[in-house]
């Protein structure tokens, strides 16, 4: 049991992002109301990158900028995973920004945010 | 390195290139800009395609002469460059085809960002087609999506606007699952680039090692590109999706975008996993069964529906259906036979949607009812959508004839398979025959009054592109032989 808690708080940075990936997923597919489906999106595009954040620091080892004429390759963590992260965050921002242009248009067409109310007023005017 | 070498990264470019002119011209421009884009990329694949053919070798091409583990790369052997090919016919054909509904669903002033988003279409397909790092992927994966969703919302009505934030939804729920399974592939090889990703996974298959991991990764990646691209039970945005939006963008999004994620998940499997690891792992039997599923479900809600466009979209489900059950079953005659079915479905079903909407618009309504004889009024409308109809019901002489007969000869491949194969494939024919023939023997029942046998006048466009998705349908469907071979052997070089 020591051990299992043990192996648990080494690796907490990944249960968090895993457990903040669901939380996200969840909201983005179940939630009704179309910001907080957004709100969603991001808490799970956020954990992805906290993953890879955490997965690319390694201690006691610097940033990946010469310092010092220091050119030692194993002084310096990796810089791919932030320029992963970066890529993913450039990614999530537009979608985000695809997202909420859809909510507004949606909100001046149905004047609602709610998911089931627009569907139900959908169903009234074209009777689908 | 031969110079003919460079054309999937210059066809790349030339995309986004495009995509910025365009930006900036006015709509008959925009458009033209569009339609030379895709005859140069589909004459520079032909090309690149005769070149592979001719060579037999795969070609791994660094951008920048940078080797691994600081550059990116492209990979092309045989298949790639004639997906690139059929990629950029297809849609040329789409924007010709639908280009009468395309000015009157299109809001003024805003008709020239359609052809935006075609290019970015267009580059995020040949993008997953040719790349060789998953990273790319994904972000290609997410350039599709959000161009995807603006062919679909560029319509603006209320339900069009509903269908696109499903879409985004279901498509973001698919990325993130996609990024994910990465990112856990990332963390136990270190690797992005797909022949080390292989190497690594194969060491650690063979050891035991990250078992959970590694079989978590490949479910991920293998749900998320299948809800992106449609298999059951994540269909049910379709219908919706590829009804209600303008047809050239039905067409787009049923017969290219998703078979631009099908092809990179068959590139993962055949390139990332191994696939002897893929169809160890169990996850392949996962892929036959809602395939299998999808395709009865799929052609059971389609016969359900009045509406014709919602019926096509129903039967696109289950048509991915037929490709997710092709992959699942075999390695070998399974994946040509899903791999054929993509070239099919992709031909056939633009062909149908936008026979549908010229048969819609002189009928005045979407419905089946409101389509009695209307054959008779739009002879090329009604020749293309009963052709069409035959091939995705697998009439002989037709491609979807072919695809059925080798999904048939791939169920031989494994004892257990042979009953629910042969079953579904026979159920799914007589559900596709009962929906698809009742709206033929409509179009082509004997015209009530005069009036109703005035012929309708389609414009040059439409006609160019019926006659050109009919030839190559035919064409094929009586010629498969050499198709088939070539892709036999483009999968060996996969």
């Amino acid at each position: 049991m020591a051990e299992f808690f043990g192996r648990l708080w080494e690796s907490r940075i990944a249960v968090a992002a895993v457990v903040l990936f669901a939380v996200g997923f969840v909201t983005l597919l179940l939630h009704r109301n179309l910001l907080k489906k957004i709100i969603g999106l991001n808490i799970m595009d956020t954990a992805a990158y906290l993953l890879l954040t955490s997965l690319g620091y390694i201690e006691d080892r610097l940033s990946p900028i010469i310092r010092n004429g220091d050119v030692d390759p194993s002084h310096y963590v990796n810089p791919l995973p932030a320029g992963l992260v970066l890529t993913g965050i450039v990614v999530s921002v537009s979608v985000t920004a695809v997202m909420l242009a859809l909510t507004v248009r949606l909100y001046r067409r149905y004047h609602s945010l709610n998911l089931d109310e627009i569907y139900a007023t959908a169903q009234k005017e074209h009777g689908v | 390195m031969a110079f003919i070498t460079n054309i999937p990264l210059f066809s790349i470019v030339l995309c986004l290139l495009c995509s910025v002119v365009s930006s900036v011209l006015p709509e008959k421009a925009a458009r033209r800009v569009s339609l030379s884009l895709c005859a140069v990329i589909a004459i520079g694949s032909g090309t690149l395609l005769w070149y592979m053919i001719a060579t037999g070798t795969p070609v791994t091409y660094l951008m920048g002469h940078y080797p691994h583990p600081w550059g990116n790369e492209l990979y092309f052997g045989i298949l790639e460059p004639l997906l690139g090919c059929l990629f950029s016919l297809v849609m040329a054909l789409c924007l010709l085809g639908g280009k009468k509904q395309l000015s009157a669903d299109l809001e003024d002033g805003k008709r020239h960002f359609y052809y935006i988003m075609c290019d970015l279409v267009l580059v995020a397909l040949l993008a997953l087609t040719y790349t060789n790092d998953l990273f790319t992927g994904y972000v290609f994966i997410e350039i599709c999506t959000i161009s995807s969703c603006g062919l679909l919302m560029i319509r603006q009505i209320g339900r069009t606007t509903l269908a696109s934030i499903r879409y985004m939804i279901f498509s973001l729920v698919g990325s993130g699952l996609f990024m994910l399974g990465v990112i856990l592939l990332y963390a136990i090889t270190g690797h992005l680039l797909m022949p080390n990703l292989k190497e690594s996974i194969a060491e650690l298959w063979e050891g035991g090692q990250y078992r959970t991991v590694l079989i978590s990764a490949m479910c991920l990646i293998t749900v998320g590109l299948a809800i992106k691209s449609g298999l059951f039970p994540f269909h049910f945005w379709m219908p919706d999706t590829y009804g209600y939006a303008t047809p050239a963008s039905g067409g787009i999004l049923s017969g290219l975008v998703s078979k631009g994620y099908i092809f990179f998940l068959l590139r993962v499997i055949f390139r990332v996993f191994g696939t002897s690891v893929f169809y160890q792992s169990g996850v392949s039997h996962v892929l036959y069964g809602f395939g299998a599923v999808g395709i009865v479900v799929g052609s059971i809600s389609a016969m359900r529906e009045k509406d014709v466009f919602r019926m096509i979209a129903y039967s696109s489900a289950a048509q991915i259906g037929y490709i997710y059950m092709g992959i699942g079953l075999s390695p070998h005659l399974g994946v040509l036979a899903a791999v054929f079915h993509i070239l099919t479905h992709a031909i056939t079903k633009p062909s149908l949607f936008l026979a549908a909407a010229q048969i819609s618009d002189a009928a005045n309504g979407t419905e089946r009812g409101a389509w009695h004889g209307m054959a008779h009024r739009n002879r090329m409308a009604g020749l293309a959508f009963a052709v069409s109809a035959f091939s995705m019901i697998g009439i002989p002489l037709t491609m979807g004839f072919v695809s059925k007969y080798r999904f048939a000869v791939a169920a031989f491949e494994s004892t257990r398979l042979i009953v629910p194969t042969l079953t579904v494939l026979a159920v799914s024919t007589i559900l596709n025959a009962w929906y698809f023939m009742r709206v033929v023997i409509r179009l082509y029942e004997p015209p009530k009054t005069d009036a109703d046998s005035a012929p309708v006048h389609n414009g040059a466009s439409y006609t160019v592109a019926a006659i050109a998705f009919l030839a190559v349908n035919i064409t094929l469907g009586v010629a498969a032989e050499p198709l088939v071979h070539l892709l036999e052997r483009s999968i060996s070089l996969l």
